[in-house]
């Protein structure tokens, strides 16, 4: 029923799915609309009675769905609120509110640790790696989803390998052989050691999305006379934006918060805003906490701004597959 | 390539037949990157588990690590944590996601609110976690006001850990699990709605077949995210106790000792480890149904 409702409200949705006799065995609706195979989305409702299921009373599951992800939210609130609050306390101990507000500690965290140039760093360690991740991955993606050949296997576990393995398993190794060619240190080292997962990830996400583009599409622009060059530019770019713009976007997040790789190959000026986030963290103690505390807000506020924009522009669910809405 | 030698034209067609042309030449790039920065190291730091620093028998790391209890009883440790949290994840999302995959007013801004944890990241979280569940912290005034008689001691300790594996962990299960969710064909569904399925029979037989494979990647990614735990099991864990897990155990002998062999040969440990979890995962997935209708991956 619910079903019913949300296809009703769509519409546009395609009509190939169904067959030419379907209109046929309801012939009242031929004569508005025509005996074409182009049938409105009206003529594709189940012989259900749809019913709008935003006002259906929520039933018991229902209600636990929902308190389970009100208090998953309500603790993710408290937990962040925590840290913004004491990045502006005065002093906050033992009450529910601190005893003042002041943005002194920034301004402390901005000198102090240098903030600009730690942000200047990971913007341009990031974008690096989004770019070369997606010029390297997303052919590679293409050939694994259209072709099937003698060891398509083997690759496709060398792909998957990097992403299931933990990044401290193969960091170890790699920032030894970064520092044997005395790449690490350096941000080269940085960017080679954040697209060591990034690259297979890119390739992992769009391989499934660019096997449900119908190959028939490629087929045809072909058959209309478009050469190779034609067929990608022009009918399988403006396809794969959506897949190349949600993969870009989760490995923009995965290289901004990525610790692990980062923390093994930076050297000192090299560090990303995690690792000196870390850093900070570790050696606790020798500045005010909330001054850490400042560092991470700014942290977290230049990863939401990223998240706000990028969303903008994708919808997260487009990750796999595309919605069809 | 052969694939071109123009006195046998018929090769090429034959060997495009089996799949080999030149969009096999887009390979390339990816297929030489992935050997030369991943294969090259990994292989590199397996050589080098085997020469160990004091030298003797090349098992010599190997014996040491399962022989020294402290070292061994790390798989567990990171096993109990890993294993749990994933499950979490992917269990809690299957239901959330199963409600909102519909249309309903305000489902972007929700998905966004969850996406936001993904953006947190572990040091953040634990950062967060160490003042918001600390004895004077929000949780416990919030629960102390509610009639508990003293402050839980939750940080530093093993929930604190697991709970920060949740906060980064679910949000990206639930994010995949919503997409494979959607990617399944309505119409099945309004099919099985037609023949008189309720809804729980619809998930049973038409939903869940088809979101298992992608359940199956969804665990095997968010457990891997909860396996490679270093930053919180450090800040908000007990690195010395319950939460010692191997890839702190890795990162002591490695940096702190200075021993680089040793380091390896636990990281080639812990590889075989997590390998052997999702060698299980995808065989189990390797048995179910993968068709064109969606929910793959």
């Amino acid at each position: 029923m619910r079903l019913g409702g949300r296809r009703r409200k769509s519409s546009g949705v395609s009509t190939a799915q169904l067959p030419a006799g379907r209109t046929a065995e309801r012939p009242e609706y031929d004569p508005v609309r025509g005996p074409s195979g182009r049938t409105p989305s009206e003529n594709l409702d189940p012989p259900i009675p749809a019913k709008d299921f935003r006002r259906r009373p929520l039933t018991v599951g229902g209600w636990l769905v929902w308190g389970a992800v009100a208090f998953f939210l309500v603790n993710l609130v408290g937990l962040v609120a925590s840290v913004v609050v004491n990045s502006f306390a005065v002093t906050w101990f033992d009450t529910w509110w601190p005893s003042g507000l002041t943005a002194q500690y920034y301004s402390m965290a901005w000198q102090e640790m240098a903030l600009l140039d730690v942000l200047v760093v990971t913007l341009q360690v990031s974008a690096a790696v989004v770019v070369l991740s997606v010029l390297i991955g997303v052919p590679t993606a293409y050939a694994l989803a259209r072709r099937t050949f003698f060891g398509k296997r083997l690759i496709t576990v060398l792909f998957l390998l990097p992403i299931l393995l933990p990044p401290m398993t193969y960091g170890i190794p790699l920032a030894t052989v970064l520092y044997k060619f005395d790449l690490a240190g350096s941000m080269t080292g940085v960017i080679i050691a954040n697209l060591v997962p990034s690259v297979p990830f890119v390739v992992l996400t769009m391989t499934p999305f660019i096997e449900q583009i119908d190959p028939k599409i490629e087929a045809a622009a072909r058959m209309c006379g478009a050469n190779t060059a034609a067929v990608f530019g022009r009918v399988l770019a403006p396809l794969l934006v959506p897949g190349i713009l949600a993969a870009s976007i989760l490995v923009l997040v995965r290289t901004v918060g990525m610790f692990e790789l980062t923390f093994l190959t930076a050297g000192p000026g090299s560090q990303t805003l995690v690792v000196s986030l870390y850093e900070a963290m570790f050696s606790a103690g020798i500045r005010a906490q909330q001054a850490v505390d400042a560092m991470a807000v700014i942290y977290t506020g230049s990863m939401l701004v990223l998240l706000v924009i990028a969303l903008r522009f994708v919808n997260p669910t487009q990750l796999v597959t595309r919605l069809k809405e | 390539m052969t694939v071109t030698a123009p006195e046998r034209p018929s090769l090429k067609h034959r060997l495009a037949e089996r799949g080999v042309d030149r969009t096999l030449l887009l390979l390339v790039p990816g297929v030489l990157f992935v050997v030369l920065l991943f294969a090259y190291p990994v292989l590199y730091g397996l050589q080098l588990s085997f020469q160990p620093a004091e030298g003797g028998s090349p098992f010599a790391n190997y014996s040491t690590f399962f022989s020294d209890p402290y070292l061994a009883d790390t798989i567990w440790t990171t096993l109990r944590l890993a294993i749990p949290a994933a499950l979490i994840n992917v269990l809690a999302s299957i239901p959330i996601a199963y409600r909102l995959r519909g249309r309903f007013r305000g489902k972007r801004f929700l998905t966004t609110i969850l996406v936001v944890p993904i953006t947190l990241g572990t040091v953040l979280t634990a950062e967060g976690l160490k003042q918001y569940l600390s004895p004077v912290g929000w949780f416990n005034r919030i629960l102390m006001a509610l009639g508990m008689d003293e402050p839980m001691r939750l940080v530093p300790s093993w929930t604190a850990v697991l709970f920060s594996l949740i906060i980064t962990g679910f949000p990206f299960a639930f994010l995949l699990t919503l997409s494979y969710l959607s990617g399944i064909d309505p119409t099945l569904e309004q099919a099985a709605a037609t023949l008189g399925a309720d809804w729980r029979r619809r998930f049973r037989y038409i939903t869940l077949p088809l979101l298992a494979p992608g359940l199956a990647i969804t665990f095997c990614l968010t457990f891997v995210l909860a396996f490679s735990v270093f930053p919180s099991a450090y800040l908000v864990g007990l690195p010395q106790g319950e939460t010692r897990v191997m890839s702190i155990a890795a990162y002591e002998a490695a940096f702190r000792d200075g021993d680089y062999p040793m380091g390896s040969t636990i990281a080639v440990i812990m590889a075989v480890v997590m390998l052997v979890v999702i060698a299980l995962v995808l065989a189990w997935r390797s048995r179910l149904y993968r068709g064109a209708t969606g929910g793959k991956g």
